[in-house]
């Protein structure tokens, strides 16, 4: 139980995927102009992430590892080679299902998500968790628990940036700053008080 | 070389950068940026990728119905992306273990779907080529640049060769360790961007508020 507490901690605070590793930029600072949206999106990410990464974590275990095929007769076939192209199908597809699902069974939240479900696919942010996930060898349990973690600390990564920047509109900014300038600094400031987690020893 | 054409080539290099510009493609150039060696596998990477994904998309742009162009752009790149990451594996292996899952993320860089939507669905296979192109160039340079900034002040070297002798070996230079970890890469970013529009002042975006005194008397 300990470890996998320690590695949610982790992925929200100290491997936090947007201010850690970058990922999901574009969105991170397109969306994150009003807080409303960004926790909208926020949301959506966190389910899409809690979902699809131990999905293709299945997929890698039992299609795609060297060796994973024995259960079907072939032991010594190794088709890792095509995981970048199956991660991102089944991304595409499951956000595609979510889509439909939300529309016909909780129309009030696919309202309000909007066009950001759809965009959900191209968030380099879902595939990094994916990669990630296999990179660092994790099992089954421990990729539920990454999911639901990584989302979620993308999704409070996008929510403090929009609050701050909300504030920000009323500040007087020198002007080659305004706007993108003053947002990476901002964002880089945020990536310097995450960093003050990685002390935190579990 | 007719005007057009450059245009098409040197537009995304500074009048139209794709990172500082349109903000496609940011993820990258802030993640593996703090060596210049592997900056420049990336840029070479991330330009063939998307300068022939233009093209073949190109080539295609009448095949392919417009419902599901989305994925048929997404399986093309995605091809292209695995070619990519299975040569990087087999010449370049030290390098490709430091881009770690940065090659694989090329698939969802914004900067080529942002193309095959935006340019290679509407014109022939040479202009596409050329615009994909010039945007994986006007990439590389933001990327080589920012590499440049970060390794010499985080490890006093440039490309791997010594050119600040750093405390550590027994000389005078004591590297700037923020450099090399996250907030630096912001901060050179936010820092190179107000540096351009300062050249460039018609890049400055427009405020959404402005703060103006009034006096009382008016008021009143």
């Amino acid at each position: 139980m300990e470890t996998y507490i320690a590695l949610l901690v982790r992925s929200i605070f100290v491997e936090n995927l947007a201010l850690g590793f970058f990922l999901g930029m574009c969105t991170f600072l397109a969306v994150s102009k009003k807080v409303e949206t960004a926790i909208g999106l926020g949301a959506a990410v966190v389910f899409v992430q809690a979902i699809t990464v131990p999905v293709n974590n299945l997929i890698f275990a039992f299609l795609l590892k060297p060796g994973a095929l024995a259960w079907a007769g072939y032991p010594d076939v190794d088709l890792s080679f095509l995981g970048l192209i199956t991660y991102i199908g089944v991304i595409a597809a499951i956000v595609q299902i979510l889509e439909m699902f939300l529309d016909r069974y909780v129309p009030a939240l696919y309202n309000a998500l909007g066009i950001f479900l759809p965009l959900i696919t191209v968030n380099c942010a879902i595939l990094g968790g994916s990669l990630f996930m296999v990179e660092r060898s994790y099992n089954f349990s421990e990729s539920v628990v990454y999911g639901i973690g990584s989302g979620a600390g993308w999704a409070l990564a996008l929510i403090a940036l929009a609050g701050i920047r909300e504030k920000l509109r009323y500040s007087d900014v020198p002007a080659g700053l305004q706007g993108l300038g003053i947002t990476f600094i901002s964002a880089g400031l945020m990536a310097m008080a995450f960093m003050s987690f990685s002390g935190v020893q579990l | 070389m007719n005007t057009d054409t450059k245009q098409i080539l040197l537009d995304p290099l500074v009048d139209n950068n794709p990172v500082i510009l349109q903000i496609l493609g940011i993820c990258s150039a802030l993640a593996i940026t703090t060596k210049v060696a592997p900056a420049i596998v990336m840029s070479i990477a991330l330009t063939t990728v998307v300068a022939l994904s233009n093209t073949f998309i190109s080539m295609l742009r009448n095949q392919i119905p417009s419902s599901i162009r989305i994925i048929v752009q997404m399986t093309i790149i995605a091809s292209l992306v695995i070619l990519v990451a299975q040569v990087l594996e087999a010449f370049a292996y030290e390098i490709s273990k430091q881009l770690s899952v940065f090659v694989g993320l090329i698939i969802t860089n914004c900067i080529v779907m942002g193309r095959a939507e935006a340019f290679a669905m509407k014109n022939g296979p040479g202009a596409s080529f050329l615009d994909g192109l010039g945007h994986g160039l006007g990439y590389s340079l933001i990327l080589i640049a920012v590499a440049s900034v970060r390794e010499l002040l985080g490890s006093g070297s440039w490309l791997g060769f010594e050119v600040m002798k750093t405390v550590k070996n027994g000389g005078w230079y004591e590297p700037n360790g923020l450099m090399v970890l996250a907030p630096g890469a912001f901060f050179i970013i936010g820092l190179l961007i107000w540096a351009m529009r300062t050249w460039k002042p018609q890049q400055v975006e427009k405020t959404e508020y402005r703060i103006e005194v009034v006096h009382r008397t008016e008021v009143m």
